[in-house]
């Protein structure tokens, strides 16, 4: 019984202390959300915010292989998506490169000191992906054969 | 031994059972997720083998002096925002810098005739750059494109080596412009996809095709080579046409109609 009634001192104990140290981290670290990007006009990101802190590398090379192999693009965990929606603007809507110094990624791998190598070869800011939103439906046009102006303006 | 560690570890499992159910329990509640605009917009179901794509090269169409195709491909891949190194030499740069497209003129020295045709990976059934790559970067989809993945690629350029089409290219340098579409980084080898980007999206076309309608040209024509209705199928059975090195037996998915 002793031994029963420790064990839930400890486990409340130790909850509490979890429950502090996320708090005083999460005012600590800070929030490394861009106020001028999408990300933050909404609540949380496709998973729940502790989650991603710890696993969204994770969730972004599954989804790496299920693109590159599977052809599935424009998902929930895609590497775009992360960066239309974290990209932060300057004054004039210009998108600001999210790997640049004091931007979204950056700065959170900086103070962990984690390389990354994503922006290595993935694009910085939002460019060139429209196509597969919202200019493909436009575009589909099942014969394949018939000439299409709009192409170029979309660039 | 075995009977004294024994109630110490289930303990420990009750505890650390414990502590799971309530770490989850004050994660779980008040947590409403963020859906993704685009996932009403997702495409396609992924890739399957139901469709082989592939493209018929009319070279009696194929205009000299046209690169309209090339253009198109490089707008649409982000090749035009390679730039030239500082000091490089401008022929040594026309050599290296990545292309997906050549325009090939050949010349029969007996005859005089000329014969112009755009040259791309012909995205084999039995691909030999996908044989020799020590890393499986380099891949057929089950829709038949061949493809580099290159976060596999570790550079060693023995796909480009084992190609007979001359197809791939090497990223020799940092590349600082890249389309979110066309990701490209230093030391990778790449070529071709057939628009995978615009296929995967349910878009059946690829920017060359495209272009070479709007020239008016409509020496290129994209299609499914296994759908016998399709636009590909049918202008396959009404001109005769062949493989480039058809001796090898690769099984190419571009064909070409008056080599």
């Amino acid at each position: 019984m002793a031994e029963v009634l420790s064990k839930g001192v400890l486990l409340a104990f130790l909850s509490v202390a979890l429950g502090l140290s996320a708090m005083a981290k999460a005012e600590g670290v800070g929030d490394f959300v861009q106020p001028s990007s999408k990300a933050a006009s909404v609540e949380n990101c496709v998973e729940p915010t502790e989650y991603m802190r710890r696993n969204h590398f994770e969730l972004i090379r599954h989804q790496r292989d299920e693109t590159v192999y599977g052809g599935i693009r424009g998902a929930k965990h895609s590497l775009s998506g992360c960066v239309s929606c974290h990209v932060g603007y300057d004054s004039q809507g210009t998108p600001l490169e999210i790997d640049a110094e004091g931007q979204f990624c950056s700065s959170c791998h900086d103070y962990a000191a984690v390389e990354m190598n994503c922006f290595d070869c993935h694009a910085t800011v939002p460019k060139g992906e429209a196509w597969n939103h919202e200019v493909a439906a436009v575009h589909a046009h099942p014969t394949g054969a018939a000439p299409l102006a709009a192409t170029s303006a979309e660039r | 031994m075995k009977n004294e560690s024994e109630p110490t570890n289930q303990g420990r499992r009750d505890f650390l059972g414990a502590a799971a159910g309530l770490t989850a329990a004050a994660v779980a509640p008040g947590m409403m997720l963020h859906t993704v605009d685009s996932e009403a917009a997702a495409p396609t179901g992924g890739v399957s083998d139901a469709h082989r794509w592939g493209l018929l090269v009319d070279t009696s169409k194929c205009a000299d002096g046209c690169t309209a195709c090339v253009d198109a491909c490089d707008q649409e891949n982000g090749l035009n925002l390679q730039s030239q190194p500082l000091g490089d030499d401008e022929l040594k740069w026309q050599n290296q810098r990545a292309t997906w497209i050549r325009k090939v003129k050949l010349q029969d020295n007996l005859t005089g005739q000329v014969t112009n045709l755009p040259l791309m990976c012909q995205h084999c059934e039995h691909p030999p750059c996908v044989d020799v790559c020590p890393t499986g970067a380099s891949f057929k989809r089950a829709d038949g494109i061949v493809m580099v993945d290159r976060h596999t690629c570790i550079g060693c350029r023995y796909c480009m080596m084992a190609c007979p089409y001359k197809a791939r290219s090497f990223i020799h340098e940092q590349v600082d412009q890249k389309l979110t579409r066309a990701p490209r980084g230093k030391g990778c080898v790449e070529s071709c996809n057939l628009c995978a980007h615009r296929l995967d999206t349910g878009d059946i076309s690829t920017a060359c095709a495209d272009a070479c309608s709007a020239e008016g040209h409509q020496a290129l024509v994209f299609g499914d080579l296994k759908d016998p209705t399709g636009p590909l199928r049918q202008a396959l059975a009404k001109k005769p046409n062949r493989q480039i090195r058809q001796d090898l037996g690769l099984n190419t998915g571009v064909r070409y109609a008056g080599i």
